[in-house]
């Protein structure tokens, strides 16, 4: 019974795993275009002549990239490739590969959105969870329309704001970038590091203030319901203290849909950092997609896209077998 | 003879709402005695509960006290600071509650949940004794050893209500508070419960204030009976005599419609609706739907008239002699 | 007359979140509006007006790099971006009633299928769902082109939401009295159960349209919108493109964002003040 509810899970994470992949090979497809030509196209736009032999090159490259072969036979090689983790090589960096440009900017980029997310998530929760209650100090409702406001901002526009106040108007934080410029990149010194965390800091505080004000909101619509709910009233009647009622009854039961909620606001999560990143130059994986979109560089959009498909896919699976673990309702029997 | 343990006073509660103050409680004494079982009864929206709630300290705003006490022996409740009333919580005044289906934490199992109300009330209790003391609780009410492990959603409503009644006398409280405990239940379950209220009581010598709306329940359980209706107490008595010769129309009438085994044919209800609490009407809040309603019932509000041991708010009794 | 004006302004204490939330968003159009009547179209060009000038009496937001009037371009985009969240609401919203809608009153294979479906796509970072049709389409995109993009995953939540209220509504005791009286099934779902839908309907609606609108701004900065429609999001793509900041040219960069927080501020607090029009709170403590 156990396996089973698992199995199912699992079965549903291939599933969609699956279908990324399918609708990520099929979709450009159906527009007529052809990546490698369209980048020469490019190329040709931007460099202002006409190469001789350019029908060659073409034909040379697509070969090269399979793209001359029957329909089918592509979408097999595709998911082989996919397999393996293959993604193929960059249109636009030739030689590089997909692979080598992805495992660059990833580290990065999972260390700020990891983060952020904990911080923004536990934060903000317990800031939600004091708005609502009766007994906190009342000076906290003064919080709650900057939280609010904050909810509603896009997570890169508060950024471009906090980097007018932060880091023009007052160089306390540096413009952009994942590390100062002509630094080398030495992972085991400190002041590299410590290079590295200020250049962090604005991308990182932006995504945190925003992500707060969005959990604090929903965390405290929640306890609003529980603090209605028949056992707090019993709890109260029992005379517990208010800190007992606070964590152990309202808290508890609020942070079950809490979680949910993070689960299903994972995506926007991440479509969020990835303008971030853009917006402060930060080399994560989001600045290499942006890059690749302007460039045009097909393979490596998708590459970057389906690894995040998959990341999000593996979060939601592992929490949705976690669940049964804190919420003693759900049994592993009911799938 | 009986030392009176809790006194209502000319207790008033009112909800302030933007269309003005809900007078839920207005105006009631009433007074228990050690060991003794006092029936609470009315229709919906009477004050029962209100006043179930407001010993207990559990009133929110919008409510609010608006006058009267409340004595608890020498202390007076109502003047006490959340910190002192919640020492009183479960120590002194005990409630069992009224949706059993949901006053359990659903995500705590049992016996946290009765520990946690020791716990709160004496920090220096070993962790062997409160397992001892928990089994002892659930035994009590008649649940096996196996139910403290359990989750509330694994219990059935019967067995939630038992834990409630557990938790609400854990402590050995004098006053115990039970509003409409089995007004979930299923009659066979009902009585069940009823029973066990009845034994532990008796047990624990303490006092149980009863709020509920089904006389039937009442005539079996209590020694006395107050009636409320639109926040005010009409009669109040020994149960055994109100039922015999109720004096109240209100009362009379709640008799009449319920069924007899012998009874056939239509039931008799009480026609007209409960008055609004908020723009209230002069006189008798009765008075639109009392079948034996004078002039004088229109324009002055009776008061609480004592004899022989039964009180009742009434014109018709204004100039007799109370036998 | 009076009473109901009464009546009005006493629930807006109890529920300052619609009153607010309208308040902002009549200011936005109202900026629109009046806007659009004195401020020509044609500055929203390229090359219209001198390039890079700082706000004057004769240009009160300035101009950008490409010579285009920023107030002119704020009011434009304005419009155009509410226009690209309102198509996309509607289309959302109508495709989610009706999968909810079937969804919950029929059950059976169907509902699991759309359930299913709406599970596995709720948790698919839908930006990135909306990159890759974008970047496959790359053809010179317009407006309306944004919005039917935009739309593709905006009835995912709706028929959520929707499927959610058909539910419980169909579980409840008034369908099944209709039932019994011989309503026919038609019958029930318009006068029955329309009617209980519509602030649910009106909620998801509003909430639909913020994320469309989120959903094209963030498409649009990437460069990946309509490249000749002065929407509030090209106005992002343009600041970041010629690193506004950077220049110092406040006025380039401001503008938009102040106009984008009040209009999700605004909708925010409408969709709230909506939702507890349809379910209202026990009123808590003042």
């Amino acid at each position: 019974m156990k396996l089973d509810y698992i199995a199912k899970r699992f079965g549903i994470f291939l599933l969609v795993i699956w279908l990324a992949l399918t609708v990520i090979f099929f979709l450009p497809r159906f527009s007529t275009q052809n990546p490698i030509r369209e980048k020469m196209n490019q190329e040709m736009l931007r460099g202002g002549y006409v190469q001789v032999g350019m029908e060659q090159m073409i034909e040379e490259y697509e070969s090269k990239f399979g793209l001359n072969k029957p329909l089918w036979e592509q979408y097999g090689t595709y998911l082989s490739d996919m397999g393996r983790l293959d993604f193929g090589y960059s249109i636009a960096h030739y030689p590089k590969t997909v692979k080598s440009m992805l495992s660059e900017g990833l580290p990065w980029s999972i260390g700020l959105l990891g983060m952020t997310t904990l911080i923004a998530f536990g934060v903000g929760s317990l800031l939600g969870a004091l708005l609502a209650w009766r007994r906190a100090p009342q000076v906290l409702r003064y919080l709650f329309p900057p939280l609010l406001v904050l909810s509603a901002v896009p997570f890169y526009l508060l950024g471009l704001v906090l980097i007018f106040f932060l880091a023009f108007e007052n160089s306390w934080f540096p413009l952009f970038g994942g590390y100062s410029p002509g630094t080398v990149t030495d992972w085991l010194s400190i002041s590299f590091w410590g290079n590295v965390l200020h250049h962090s800091f604005l991308p990182a505080l932006s995504m945190i203030l925003a992500g707060i004000g969005l959990w604090a909101l929903t965390m405290r619509g929640m306890m609003v319901t529980v603090q209605g709910e028949d056992y707090m009233t019993m709890a109260e009647a029992k005379g517990l203290k208010g800190s007992t009622l606070f964590f152990r009854y309202a808290l508890r039961n609020s942070i079950l849909p809490q979680v949910t909620s993070l689960v299903l606001a994972l995506g926007h999560v991440v479509g969020g950092a990835v303008l971030v990143e853009v917006v402060f130059g930060y080399p994560g994986i989001g600045t290499t997609l942006y890059h690749a979109i302007r460039e045009f560089d097909y393979f490596v959009i998708q590459g970057i896209i389906l690894i995040v498909i998959v990341a999000i896919a593996l979060g939601t699976f592992l929490l949705d077998v976690a669940y049964p673990l804190l919420d003693p309702r759900i049994t592993y029997r009911r799938a | 003879m009986n030392t009176q343990l809790l006194k209502l006073q000319e207790l008033q509660v009112f909800y302030h709402t933007d269309e003005g103050a809900v007078k839920a409680v207005d105006g009631v004494t009433l007074s228990l005695a050690k060991g003794e079982r006092l029936g609470l009864v009315g229709e919906s929206g009477c004050g029962k509960s209100t006043i179930a709630m407001t010993i207990m300290g559990l009133i929110k705003s919008p409510g609010r006290i608006e006058g009267g006490k409340i004595l608890l022996g020498e202390v007076d409740l109502t003047k006490l600071s959340e910190g002192e009333m919640r020492r009183l919580r479960l120590n002194q005044v005990g409630l069992i509650p009224q949706g059993a289906m949901n006053s359990l934490n659903p995500v705590s199992r049992v016996k946290d949940q009765i520990i946690d109300g020791m716990r709160a009330h004496n920090q220096q209790i070993s962790k062997r004794e409160l397992r001892s003391r928990v089994y002892e609780v659930l035994e009590s009410v008649g649940l096996r050893r196996g139910v403290a492990r359990m989750y509330a959603h694994e219990l059935s409503g019967g067995m939630k209500q038992r834990v409630c009644v557990a938790i609400a006398i854990s402590l050995h409280p004098q006053v115990v508070i039970a509003d409409e405990p089995t007004s979930a239940l299923d009659v066979v379950v009902q009585r069940e419960v009823m029973e066990t209220i009845g034994q532990l009581q008796q047990q624990l010598g303490a006092s149980v204030i009863l709020a509920g709306h089904d006389m039937g329940l009442m005539a079996q359980f209590v020694d006395r009976l107050a009636v409320m209706y639109a926040g005010k107490l009409v009669e109040i008595g020994p149960v055994k005599e109100l039922f015999a010769k109720p004096l109240h129309p209100y009362t009379q009438l709640l008799l009449a419609s319920l069924p007899g085994l012998a009874q056939r044919g239509v039931f008799r209800g009480i026609p007209g609706l409960t008055p609004s609490l908020v723009h209230v009407p002069p006189g008798c809040l009765f008075y639109p739907r009392c079948p034996q309603a004078m002039e004088i019932c229109s324009q002055e509000v009776p008061a609480l008239r004592e004899g022989d041991g039964r009180q009742v708010a009434c014109h018709l009794y204004d100039s007799e002699v109370m036998i | 007359m009076n009473r109901r004006i009464l009546a009005a302004m006493r629930y807006t204490r109890r529920n300052p979140a619609l009153a607010v939330g309208i308040g902002l968003l009549l200011a936005i159009l109202l900026f629109w509006g009046i806007g659009s009547i004195f401020v020509p179209f044609s500055r929203t060009s390229a090359l219209s007006v001198p390039a890079s000038r700082a706000p004057s009496w004769e240009f009160p937001l300035g101009t950008d790099r490409q010579g285009r009037d920023l107030l002119a371009v704020m009011i434009a985009g304005t419009s155009l971006t509410l226009r690209i969240g309102l198509i996309a609401g509607f289309i959302g919203i109508f495709i989610g009633t009706i999968l909810g809608f079937v969804s919950a009153y029929y059950r059976g294979a169907v509902d699991t299928i759309i359930r299913g479906s709406v599970d596995v796509l709720l948790t698919v970072p839908s930006l990135l769902v909306m990159i890759l049709v974008a970047v496959a389409l790359k053809g010179g995109l317009t407006v309306e082109g944004m919005a039917l993009v935009v739309s593709i995953l905006a009835w995912v939540w709706p028929t959520r939401t929707i499927r959610a209220q058909v539910l419980t509504m169909r579980e409840s005791g008034y369908i099944r009295v209709a039932q019994l009286s011989g309503m026919s099934s038609p019958e029930i779902i318009v006068k029955e159960m329309m009617p209980n839908l519509l602030p649910y309907l009106a909620a998801s609606l509003v909430n639909a349209v913020a994320a469309a609108i989120l959903a094209s701004i963030g498409l649009e900065a990437l460069g990946l919108g309509p490249m000749e429609s002065p929407t509030l999001g090209m106005t992002i793509y343009w600041v970041l493109h010629y690193s506004a900041l950077l220049h110092g040219m406040w006025w380039w960069w401001a503008p938009p964002i102040i106009i984008i927080v009040i209009l999700f501020v605004g909708l925010f607090l409408l969709s709230t003040g909506l939702d507890e029009l349809a379910n209202p709170r026990v009123r808590r403590s003042v």
